[in-house]
């Protein structure tokens, strides 16, 4: 990325070796957050167009043309807030609780391809690592809910962590059947392994399960349990406002675009065009992956305004007894069919 | 059984859900917004809308009001109030013509009971102000509504006289 730079700057051992290469990973790095920011900043537009659009509204169209400059608007409103702090609430867990969220959601973005060697760190445990990662998430809501002491916070934070502790599991036992089929927890091979066909086709009720799941892992719409306004008041971010809450806005979204992308990896073929032909392949491949990332966010964003809330038991009963039950059978279908394809092609 | 394993299926195919899914799709794709832009674009008002008092003034500059009272004695909120006096002419004609417009209740009684036609309720809806005292209308500015209004109150008027 800064190889046109680097013969015009000054040369010495100690230059070259150690500083430039972390200035260059600094900027790089900030950049990419920038990058992440923005385009959860866009995705608020984006969501709240579809739901006018849905709903035969206009959606924001006043600041800026077509509302563009809503995003930033918002922004800098939460920017310029009070931030009030309840005087029972635990000040230092208080504010840890949202930066966990927003660097969890952040750091994620370490290990994922966004297109032909387009990653950070292509590791060989990518999977794995969103996986953890994802998991981890539920830290800074349980803290949060824990902090502000308050009851709908607190009633917020425990919905959510049994929730997401709840899915996790066919969460990773459908990740695990995709990385059985593959023989690897990189995602670059994933990816790779699948030019001659997307898993969502060939292992055709896992990718669709797995997007499911996903949405549960987000508290999205329908299984946004955590933040039923009708119930508890808006759940674990109730009692925050002003930067604190945008930090938590900040997260949400960017898990959103996480999750999508973890599914466009593992299932639609990442950065893959849809056929192996000439014209689909001049078209640089980040551009596929942002493409397929934007169809499921927002089939997301339209599962919001179509479908009603699961009532609570409803919710563990879909996780438990449906999801797990299947994404078991799955892997034991998928891990059978491995040892004996295996077998038959050593005899 | 039959019908608990076709429930079973509907479900497992997200049918349900599918469905939804190409409703909300049909409404986000082929229905246009109804939205009025409001302060752009206004939205179509009845002739019959009862909105800002005008007081009308006949095709020489006359202006209609006789101070009979009627709309002051008919007004259930009490909100006009009217002086009259002779004047040198020898034609009697208001001095005074009051109208508290925060307390209108907009029922639109001064007007179908006045003789002249002369006090009228026009289409105007925009006329929140940001004090109270600007409320208060006296004669002058019932009359200039009156002048900025005169061609749209006429055809009001005439669209409205087979059903007095």
């Amino acid at each position: 990325m800064f190889d046109f730079i680097f013969p015009y700057l000054p040369h010495s051992n100690l230059l070259d070796v150690y500083i430039y290469p972390l200035v260059f990973l600094t900027i790089k790095l900030i950049l990419a957050m920038l990058l992440i920011v923005f385009s959860v900043a866009y995705l608020t537009w984006i969501e709240r167009k579809i739901h006018g659009a849905i709903h035969l509204r206009k959606g924001p169209n006043v600041v800026g043309p077509l509302g563009l400059l809503q995003p930033l608007a918002d922004g800098l409103k939460l920017l310029l807030k009070e931030t009030i702090i309840p005087s029972q609430a635990n000040k230092f867990l208080f504010f840890l609780a949202p930066s966990i969220t927003f660097v969890i959601a952040i750091i994620a973005w370490a290990v994922i391809p966004v297109g032909e060697g387009l990653v950070f760190v292509n590791i060989n445990f990518g999977a794995l690592y969103l996986l953890a990662v994802s998991s981890l998430g539920v830290y800074g809501i349980i803290i949060a809910g824990w902090a502000s002491n308050s009851q709908y916070s607190f009633l917020g934070a425990i919905r959510s962590s049994s929730q997401m502790i709840s899915y996790e599991l066919s969460m990773g036992l459908i990740v695990l059947s995709v990385v059985l089929f593959v023989g690897s927890f990189n995602l670059t091979e994933i990816v790779l392994f699948q030019k001659e066909g997307w898993f969502i086709i060939k292992l055709l009720p896992l990718g669709i399960l797995f997007f499911i799941v996903g949405i549960a892992e987000t508290n999205r719409h329908p299984f946004d349990l955590p933040e039923s306004e009708a119930e508890i008041v808006s759940g674990y971010h109730t009692e925050y406002s002003g930067f604190a809450f945008a930090l938590f806005y900040l997260g949400e979204y960017a898990n959103m675009i996480l999750i999508s992308s973890f599914t466009t990896l593992l299932f639609l073929g990442g950065w893959l065009p849809p056929l192996d032909i000439a014209i689909f392949n001049i078209i640089p491949s980040f551009i596929w992956f942002v493409l397929k990332v934007l169809i499921l966010l927002i089939i997301m964003i339209q599962l919001k305004t179509t479908l009603p809330r699961y009532r609570y038991d409803q919710l563990m009963r879909l996780g438990w007894k449906i999801f797990l039950p299947i994404s078991l059978c799955i892997l034991v279908i998928i891990s059978t069919y491995i040892t004996f394809s295996s077998y038959i092609s050593v005899k | 059984m039959l019908l608990y394993l076709k429930n079973f299926i509907k479900s497992f195919i997200l049918l349900d859900i599918f469905k939804g899914l190409y409703l909300t799709g049909k409404y986000m794709f082929f229905k246009k917004s109804v939205t009025w832009n409001y302060p752009y674009e206004k939205s179509h008002i009845s002739f019959r809308f009862k909105g800002e008092h005008a007081l009308r003034r006949y095709e020489n500059g006359e202006e209609r009001c006789i101070a009979c009272k009627l709309c002051e004695v008919i007004c259930p909120a009490q909100v006009i109030t009217i002086e009259a006096e002779q004047r040198e002419d020898g034609s009697r004609r208001t001095t005074k013509y009051d109208l508290d417009l925060s307390r209108c209740i907009f029922c639109g009684l001064c007007e179908e009971a006045c003789p002249v036609d002369s006090i009228v309720l026009g289409p105007n809806i925009e006329n929140s102000t940001f004090t109270k005292e600007e409320l208060l209308y006296n004669k002058d500015k019932l009359l200039a509504n009156g002048d900025v209004w005169e061609v749209y109150l006429q055809e009001r008027l005439n669209k409205d006289s087979k059903y007095r």
